[in-house]
């Protein structure tokens, strides 16, 4: 007869799904608990950066567009918290890791917003990486994970489309505006590239996420698909990518292009970014602030249970 | 930090599911965290059929799902596995005979 961890294998082998009750290896569950829950918290961290401009947004449209943006990403971290929950954790627990600096989010939401470009440039640049980065996701080996990732994909092209349009907008505006939008361009263009994480040489996680099929593709090949898919829509915006050694390769269709400064990335990841510390402290103040609303909620709920019980009896 | 922040009682688990247009059934989407059914669907609402999604939802408490259990799947779904006459490929049909 089978062992639980053959069939798991079995599965794996044959590209099929685990789903949650089933038997897994704790490597791989403590894996997906980790990796979700640091892509849960990436989605509401990321509304901070963002959520900065509502209020400056520029017309009744462009705030319209943007709070309905940064509602979606509220909603991808509710997604991936359920999923992380299937595999027998709680969010609130996660939620604590995550207050206690004990669980990482993505450290591009360390930077700054200093500009309205600042906006058009994220949807651009950092929800086209999040979604090069997510694409594989949804044939994750893992059912809850992959499904979960279907959703946000579904929900990011319009993301970055509204990124491109503020920036497109920008580029054809005054020569001010498309400094602006250069000036983006420069600040995002390299920690867009970190995002994709250390390069395969130095990814310590890599080798064994891919024999079990939660990762797809190493952390270069998917920097190298951003490259090759973002420069050609820089042409189109009529602003340059800030690397003096990007060239184009006519024989193998890509681009080489120069690394980013991974000393920087490992630098944010410690808690050394411009926004560290501001980013943790608004999530916290944030979760303390809305207390009372589930206090209020969870007293609320047990009088009408207590009713309930009481015109049954 | 008080404790109240730091950890109000942890609200029930619901299955949402989704109706996507009349005619089809309600589909598994996904879970979420709410203090009572009421909440439970509008939470629903918000967060599973921003676009549109849905013309009907349904919220169970996730503790009142029976499930069958992954480990027993084998012994459990055996009976139909031997049973191929069930399937219409299972039989010939002479050649030349239609709407069969
Ligand atoms: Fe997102
Ligand atoms: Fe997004």
């Amino acid at each position: 007869m089978l062992g639980v961890m053959d069939s798991f294998q079995a599965t794996i082998d044959a590209d099929g799904r685990i789903e949650p009750r089933d038997a897994m290896p704790e490597g791989y569950r403590k894996t997906l608990i980790r990796q979700i829950a640091q892509h849960a918290h990436s989605e509401i961290i990321g509304m901070q950066p963002e959520g900065n401009w509502i209020s400056r947004a520029p017309s009744l449209r462009r705030k319209a567009i943007l709070m309905a943006k940064v509602q979606d990403e509220a909603g991808h971290g509710l997604y991936l918290y359920a999923a992380a929950e299937t595999l027998g954790v709680d969010r609130a627990d996660l939620l604590d890791l995550l207050h206690a600096g004990k669980q990482k989010y993505s450290s591009i939401f360390n930077y700054p917003t200093l500009t309205w470009a600042d906006i058009g440039a994220i949807g651009w640049l950092v929800d086209g990486a999040a979604i090069v980065n997510q694409v594989p996701l949804c044939r994750c080996s893992y059912g809850p994970y992959a499904r979960a990732m279907v959703r946000v994909c579904k929900e990011e092209s319009f993301h970055q489309r509204q990124g491109f349009e503020i920036l497109h907008t920008l580029c054809n505006g005054t020569p001010a505006q498309k400094e602006m939008a250069q000036d983006a361009l420069n600040r995002w263009w390299w920690p867009s590239l970190m995002m994709f994480g250390p390069p395969d040489a130095s990814s310590t996680h890599s080798e064994q996420s891919m024999a079990w099929g939660i990762k797809r593709h190493s952390n270069d090949e998917l920097r190298q698909r951003f490259v090759d898919m973002t420069v050609p829509q820089a042409d189109v915006l009529g602003i340059r990518v800030p690397d003096d050694e990007l060239t184009y390769d006519e024989a193998t269709g890509r681009y080489s292009f120069t690394q980013p400064d991974f000393a920087e990335l490992y630098e944010v990841v410690k808690g050394n970014g411009p926004c560290n510390q501001e980013r943790l402290a608004h999530r916290v103040k944030a979760h303390e602030d809305g207390a009372w609303v589930r206090e209020a909620a969870a007293a609320y709920a047990e009088k009408q249970a207590k009713k309930m019980q009481g015109s049954a009896a | 930090m008080t404790e109240g922040a730091k950890r109000a009682p942890i609200e029930p688990l619901w299955e949402v599911f989704v109706r996507s247009r009349r005619g089809l059934s309600h589909v598994h989407v996904g879970s979420l965290h709410a203090p009572d059914a009421t909440m439970a669907l509008r939470n629903a609402r918000d967060v599973y059929t921003r676009r549109q999604e849905g013309v009907s939802i349904w919220v169970v408490p996730a503790t009142d799902i029976t499930a069958s259990s992954p480990d027993e799947k084998d012994e459990f779904f055996d009976p139909a596995a031997d049973k191929v006459y069930r399937h219409p490929t299972f039989y010939q049909v002479p050649e030349g005979v239609e709407h069969l």
